[in-house]
């Protein structure tokens, strides 16, 4: 086979060095994502900044400081909706809300928010159910820029019909667009939704436990991890979350593989919602991804 | 080409009909897996799979991540996420954008497995009204698979088996009741 592009071997090694240099350069470890999403999402940047040459887009990264957050939104950043998955935010509605409403402070993070739709979704809930002026959410993500947008609420009206369909069939009271603001093609969320969130850079890959927290999303995230380092992403939301704290993940994610999977008791197996399992012996420092 | 390894197969618009024909006509003892990638045709996965089991020889799940496809069984993308599959052999998903307007996209799942199973994979698009699997077929081929168009004449909606022809080609270029014949004669010899 010739070395052109389309030579398969020769585009994995290619791969292969542009992770290698966005450890070294900028510290960031891209080597326990899934493969195949990776590779997409790498040759989606080749194709945006270098004319579709990774190796072009490697010497970028190396020589030019400031294309890094173009880079990680473009390797971190899935798109999501408005309660996405209504099923499952009326089972948080239904059955953690009430849980949550025995304890005087309500934390919650958020893991891998992205450009913030579940976050919001999360504090309309809470604020629906009462509960939100007890309630601190942490929203954090790898991209900078992704939680810059996060924080901005604005969004593409293209989706607003979408998402009220979603809040109602999550079992909202109200109309979804009591809470935002249309502008020509925008949307723009209340930004009093925003008053209990605190949005922080944070790497599941590298960073480690930093509240305590009684549920932890983290909703089609871990899809893009290798095995080993969605177990370690595992021991980190067990190690945040109190005893019985509520886990809710993507409803396509399997757990099954994971060891840490059976610190977990499923509460609803089809929506991935979980709790923590109060009899955790099995805890060890988290070791280094 | 090599010894097939594993069938992918991407529809869309009247893809939930041809799927049964293609799926009731597939030797019970093949012992490859089958990979689907359909926009329409059910609300979930779950109806998808039902229907589809109701008419094919082989057993009909959802792909689950992490997991590897199993020979003889027909794994169906689910809905909302792109399918692929790792050098490993076992199936991710994506939330990613769509691609070609949908997700799960056809060229995303063909994509991935040309890059896994190179000239071992048979790639079949079918019936559909849009040009999802053109590119992907195409990878396809460029990794040496082997490519079944179903006949524009023949489908119901023409658009996705025509883009097929034009932007990747066909080794073969057959109407969907010959479709499955020539997958069990491939995979069987």
């Amino acid at each position: 086979m010739s070395d052109t592009p389309d030579n398969p071997d020769l585009e994995n090694i290619e791969i292969e060095l542009f992770v290698r240099a966005m450890q070294l350069r900028h510290g960031y470890d891209f080597s326990q994502y899934a493969p195949a999403s990776l590779k997409r999402r790498v040759r989606h940047l080749a194709v945006q900044l270098d004319g579709g040459s990774i190796s072009a887009l490697t010497h970028r990264l190396l020589h030019q400081q400031a294309v890094l957050p173009q880079l990680l939104e473009g390797l971190s950043v899935p798109v999501s909706d408005m309660f996405r998955d209504p099923s499952v935010f009326r089972l948080l509605r239904e059955q953690v809300l009430p849980v949550l409403a025995s304890y005087p402070h309500i934390n919650i993070w958020q893991a891998g928010c992205a450009h913030g739709e579940e976050v919001y979704s999360l504090a309309i809930l809470l604020e629906e159910a009462g509960l939100y002026e007890r309630s601190r959410i942490y929203a954090t993500d790898l991209s900078a820029s992704a939680l810059h947008q996060a924080e901005e609420g604005i969004y593409s009206a293209r989706e607003a019909q979408q998402w009220s369909r979603n809040y109602q069939d999550a079992g909202g009271t109200r109309s979804l667009a009591d809470y935002y603001s249309a502008r020509y093609d925008l949307l723009k969320l209340d930004r009093r939704l925003r008053r209990h969130v605190t949005f922080a850079q944070h790497n599941l890959v590298s960073d480690r436990v930093f509240c305590e927290a009684h549920l932890v999303l983290c909703r089609n995230v871990l899809i893009y991890f290798s095995n080993p380092l969605q177990d370690r992403c595992l021991q980190l939301f067990r190690d945040t979350l109190v005893r019985g704290g509520f886990l809710c993940l993507g409803m396509r994610e399997s757990i099954d593989a994971a060891g840490t999977a059976v610190d977990f008791n499923p509460v609803d197996a089809g929506l991935r919602l979980y709790r923590r399992s109060s009899d955790v012996l099995s805890a060890k420092p988290l070791p280094a991804a | 080409m090599k010894r097939p390894e594993a069938i992918v197969v991407g529809c869309s618009a009247g893809g939930l009909d041809a799927l049964k024909i293609l799926l009731a006509g597939l030797d019970p003892q093949l012992s490859q897996p089958v990979l689907v990638c359909c926009h329409s045709g059910a609300d979930t996965v779950e109806l998808l799979c039902e229907l589809l089991a109701r008419a094919s020889t082989l057993p009909v799940v959802e792909a689950v991540e992490r997991t590897p496809p199993r020979g003889g069984v027909v794994h169906v993308a689910p809905s909302g996420y792109h399918l692929l599959v790792e050098a490993d052999g076992c199936f991710a998903l994506s939330t990613d954008p769509r691609v070609s307007h949908a997700r799960p996209s056809i060229d995303v799942l063909f994509g991935a497995a040309a890059d896994v199973w190179r000239q071992a994979l048979i790639g079949v698009v079918l019936t559909g009204a849009n040009a999802d699997g053109a590119q992907g077929l195409l990878q396809l081929r460029r990794n040496g698979g082997c490519a079944i168009v179903q006949s524009p004449a023949d489908a119901v909606a023409k658009t996705m088996p025509q883009a097929a022809l034009d932007i990747a080609g066909a080794d073969h270029c057959v109407p969907l009741d010959a479709v499955a014949p020539l997958l069990n004669r491939l995979c069987c010899p």
